[in-house]
C-alpha cells in the first residue's frame, strides 16, 4: 500500500492488498460498448445481454434518488469507475489450483481455517469473480445447487431465466440498473423442495483494485418447504480514492420455505455501499435479513420483504455503525401484501465522533391484508454528543385489523454505567466497549460464532483511543 | 501492628457546588469491619462514590489514603486494579452483555497475571456454590431484570472473585430475603479477615451475622459518634433524633 493510500485510511484492520493481478482490465467509465463487451466476454446468452444494455440505458436516464443522503451520492463519479475486471481466468473448485497472492489474501482474512470448519461451502469473491468455489458432498447429494453467478447463468440457464430480476427490476432505482447492466460474481443458489440444508453456507467478498466498483449479484431460491441461511461476510482493504459498492440480493422462498440471509459488511471509511436487497415470501414462507453495516462513506441499505402469501413472515435485524465521517442511512422495508401476515423488525445503531446513522423504514398494509401483525423496535445509542441519530419511519397501513406496534429509543452511555464498569476494572475504552458489544448483542447472537467474535473484536477495535 | 489499608482525613466533598460530605475522618486497618450508619441523604453513598472515584464527586478539602498513598490522581479502574471494591447500592444494568462474560473480563482486568479458563471456571463454580447461586445466571444480562436481592448477591459474587483489600459494601443487606442475608453474610466474612471492611446499612440485622469492630453514625456529612456493635442496638431501638439532639446541643 502507498503512504499516500495509508494515511487516508488510517490504521485500518484489514487494509492490505495483493498487487493488482488483473488479466483482463476495463478502462474506466461506462458506455453500452462497455456493458456489450462485459456480456460477449462471459459469453452470455443473448436475452442478459438485452437486459443488460435495457438496465444501462434506464441507469443513464433515471435521477439520483432525491432523498437520503444525496449530496454524498452526488460525489459519485461514475466516470471514475471501472466497471469490470477479472483477476483470475477461471472459477475454481480446488483451492489447491487458486493463486498463491490471491490465497495469501484469503489467508490473512482467515478463510482457509473457517473452511476446516463447519461451512457449507465458500465461495471467495476475488474482484469481480469468484475464483474459489466449494460445495460440500452432501450437499451436492442433496441437489442444492450453489455457485458463483457467472457459472450459475451458464449451467442453470432456465432456473437464472426465470427468476432473474422478478424481485428486483432493474428499473427500481437507478443502481439496481447499473447493477444489473453491469453484474459479475455473486451467488446462485436453488434448494430444492424440501432439503433443509443445516450448515450455514458463506461467501466472502472483497474489494481489491483501486477505484473497483463492485457489482455483484446475488440469487437464492428455496423451493417449496425448503430452508437455508447464507452467511455473506465483508472486510475491504482500502484506498485514498471513492470506491463504488453495489449489489442486488434476490431471495425467493417459496410455500413454506425459508431463507435467512446474514450480513456483516465492514467496508473501508472510502466506500459507497449502495445495495439493493429485497426478498418475496409466499405462503406460510419466511425471509429474514440479519444485516450489519460497519464503516463505509456512504451506505444505504433498506432489506426489503414482500410478504405475498398467506402467513408469511418477516424478520430484518440490523446494525450500523457511524463513525467519524461516515454515514449510515439504513433500515427495513416490509410490505404486507397478503392476509394474516406478520413482520418483526430490530433496528440498532451507534453514532460516534460525529458520524451519522439515520433509519429509514417502510412498513405497508394492503386494503386486502387482514390479521397482520407487525412490530417495529429501533433503538439508538450515542457516543458523543456530536454524533447524529435520525429516524425516517413511513407507514402506509389500509387495513384496520392490523396489530401494529413501534418502539423508538434514542440513548447514551450514562454515568452510571460507566462507574459501575470502571469500578470493576476495566478502563473507559474497555468499558464502552463491553456497552456497544452488549447494544448489540441482540443482533450478534443471530450470528455464528466466528462472526459474532470477529464483530466484537472489531467493535472493541473502533472504541480503542476513542476517549478524549 | 495494625495495617492501615484506608485513611480518610477531613474529608470535605461537593457535588456541582453543593457540599455533602463536611469533615469526614475514617481509619480502617487490615481485618477490620466497620459499620456506618445513618439517615437517607446524610451522604453514605457519596462517601463510598468517592473512595472509589467517582468522577461527579469534587474533593474540597481533606485526602483519601490508600495502602498509605494519596489516591486523588488514581481513576476509577486503577482503584480497582489496586484492590479496591464498591459493592453498589444500586448496580447499574448492563444490557446485552453477560454475566459470565463480564465476570470473567473483570476478573482478568484486575489481576495481573493471565486467567485460565478451567481454574477460573473452577473458583467460579465455588464461589457461586458459597453463594448458593443458579448457574443460569451466568447467561442472563448484568443486573438487567434482576430483583433486588439477586443483584445483592451478584454484587458478592464480584466480591469474592475480585478478592478486594479493601471492600466497601453500600446497603449490601437492603431488599434480601432472611435466607440471602445468612448467604451474603458468609460472602462478606469470608473477605473480611483479609480486609478492610466498611459496611453501609440501615438495618442491625446484619450484624447477627456480621461482628463489626465498629460502628459509626452519620449526620450531615459527618461523623457524629463512633461506638462498638452495641451502638447499633442502641439506634434499632432509639433511632437518631437523640444523636442529632446532641449535635445541634
Ligand atoms: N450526583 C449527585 N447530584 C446531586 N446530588 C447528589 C448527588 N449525589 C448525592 N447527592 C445528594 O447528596 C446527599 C447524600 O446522598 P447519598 O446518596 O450519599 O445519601 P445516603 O446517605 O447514601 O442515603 P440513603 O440512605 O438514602 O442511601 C443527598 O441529598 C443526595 O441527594
Ligand atoms: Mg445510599
Amino acid at each position: 500500500m502507498s503512504d499516500e493510500a495509508r494515511e487516508a485510511v488510517g490504521d485500518y484492520q484489514f487494509g492490505f492488498h495483493d498487487p493488482e493481478n488483473a488479466t483482463i482490465r476495463f478502462d474506466k467509465g461506462l458506455s453500452e460498448q462497455v456493458v456489450r463487451d462485459i456480456s460477449a466476454l462471459k459469453d452470455e446468452p443473448e436475452w442478459m445481454t438485452d437486459i443488460r444494455v435495457k438496465a444501462y440505458h434506464h441507469f443513464v436516464e433515471r435521477k439520483m434518488p432525491d432523498w437520503g443522503n444525496c449530496g454524498e451520492l452526488n460525489n459519485i463519479d461514475f466516470d471514475n469507475v471501472t466497471y469490470f475486471l477479472r483477476s483470475s481466468d477461471a472459477t475454481e473448485k480446488d483451492w489447491d489450483d487458486v493463486p498463491d497472492d490471491i490465497k495469501r489474501t484469503f489467508d490473512r482474512l482467515g478463510i482457509p481455517e473457517a473452511e476446516q470448519k463447519w461451512l457449507g461451502g465458500v465461495t471467495a469473491q476475488y474482484e469481480s469473480e469468484a475464483v474459489y468455489h466449494s460445495i460440500r458432498e452432501d450437499l451436492e447429494a442433496q441437489g442444492v445447487l450453489f455457485l458463483d453467478m457467472d457459472s450459475g447463468l451458464k449451467e442453470h440457464p432456465e432456473i437464472v431465466k426465470e427468476y432473474f430480476g422478478t424481485v428486483i427490476p432493474y428499473s427500481d432505482n437507478k443502481f439496481s440498473a447499473l447493477n444489473t447492466a453491469v453484474w459479475s460474481g455473486g451467488s446462485f443458489i436453488y434448494v430444492p423442495k424440501g432439503v433443509h440444508v443445516e450448515m450455514p453456507v458463506q461467501a466472502y467478498f472483497r474489494i481489491n483494485a483501486q477505484n473497483m466498483g463492485q457489482f455483484e449479484r446475488t440469487l437464492i431460491i428455496a423451493d417449496e418447504g425448503s430452508s437455508i441461511h447464507y452467511v455473506e461476510g465483508c472486510t475491504a482493504p482500502t484506498y485514498s480514492t471513492d470506491s463504488l459498492h453495489s449489489a442486488v440480493v434476490e431471495l425467493i422462498a417459496m410455500k413454506g420455505a425459508k431463507i435467512r440471509y446474514s450480513t456483516i459488511q465492514n467496508w473501508s471509511a472510502n466506500v459507497y455501499n449502495l445495495v439493493t436487497k429485497r426478498g418475496v415470501a409466499h405462503e406460510n414462507a419466511t425471509v429474514e435479513w440479519v444485516d450489519g453495516n460497519i464503516g463505509s462513506k456512504l451506505t444505504m441499505k433498506y432489506p426489503a420483504v414482500l410478504l405475498k402469501g398467506e402467513g408469511a413472515h418477516a424478520e430484518v435485524i440490523s446494525v450500523a455503525y457511524a463513525g467519524a465521517g461516515q454515514h449510515q442511512d439504513a433500515g427495513a422495508k416490509v410490505h404486507h401484501l397478503a392476509p394474516n401476515t406478520t413482520s418483526n423488525i430490530l433496528s440498532k445503531s451507534i453514532s460516534k465522533n460525529g458520524g451519522r446513522s439515520s433509519y429509514r423504514g417502510m412498513l405497508q398494509v394492503t386494503p386486502k391484508s387482514h390479521g397482520c401483525r407487525s412490530k417495529i423496535v429501533c433503538d439508538a445509542l450515542m457516543l458523543d454528543s456530536d454524533s447524529r441519530s435520525d429516524t425516517y419511519p413511513t407507514m402506509e397501513v389500509g387495513n384496520s385489523t392490523a396489530d401494529l406496534e413501534h418502539e423508538a429509543s434514542v440513548s447514551k452511555v450514562s454515568g452510571d454505567q460507566l462507574f459501575y464498569l470502571m469500578s470493576r476494572g476495566f478502563s473507559e475504552e474497555e468499558a464502552m466497549g463491553l456497552i456497544v458489544n452488549g447494544f448489540f448483542e441482540p443482533f450478534t447472537r443471530e450470528l455464528p460464532m466466528e462472526y459474532a467474535v470477529e464483530l466484537n473484536k472489531l467493535l472493541e477495535l473502533e472504541m480503542e483511543g476513542s476517549i478524549g | 501492628m495494625a495495617e492501615e489499608i484506608l485513611r480518610v482525613e477531613n474529608l470535605h466533598v461537593s457535588v456541582e457546588d453543593t457540599p455533602i460530605l463536611n469533615g469526614m475522618d475514617l481509619t480502617i486497618n487490615r481485618g477490620e469491619i466497620h459499620v456506618i450508619m445513618g439517615r437517607n441523604g446524610a451522604g453514605k453513598s457519596t462517601l463510598a462514590s468517592v473512595i472509589m472515584g467517582h468522577p461527579a464527586y469534587e474533593i474540597t478539602e481533606g485526602s483519601i489514603h490508600y495502602m498509605g498513598t494519596n489516591i486523588d490522581e488514581m481513576s476509577v479502574f486503577e482503584r480497582a486494579r489496586a484492590g479496591m471494591f464498591l459493592s453498589f447500592q444500586y448496580p447499574a444494568v448492563i444490557p446485552g452483555v453477560q454475566v459470565g462474560t463480564f465476570l470473567k473480563k473483570s476478573v482478568q482486568s484486575v489481576r495481573d497475571e493471565p486467567l485460565k479458563g478451567r481454574e477460573f471456571r473452577k473458583e467460579l463454580n465455588g464461589a457461586m456454590a458459597t453463594l448458593e447461586m443458579q448457574k443460569s445466571v451466568l447467561s442472563r444480562y448484568v443486573n438487567d431484570g434482576f430483583s433486588g436481592g439477586e443483584k445483592k448477591r451478584l454484587e458478592i459474587l464480584q466480591m469474592l472473585l475480585l478478592k478486594p483489600t479493601l471492600a466497601l459494601l453500600d446497603e449490601t443487606d437492603s431488599g434480601l430475603d432472611i435466607d440471602a442475608l445468612r448467604i451474603v453474610a458468609k460472602g462478606i466474612n469470608s473477605v473480611a479477615p483479609e480486609a478492610g471492611c466498611l459496611i453501609i446499612t440501615h438495618y442491625q440485622r446484619l450484624l447477627d451475622h456480621v461482628q463489626p469492630h465498629f460502628v459509626h453514625v452519620m449526620i450531615d456529612g459527618t461523623i457524629v459518634e463512633s461506638g462498638g456493635p452495641e451502638l447499633a442496638l442502641k439506634l434499632e431501638e432509639q433511632g437518631y433524633e437523640w444523636l442529632e439532639t446532641a449535635a445541634e446541643a
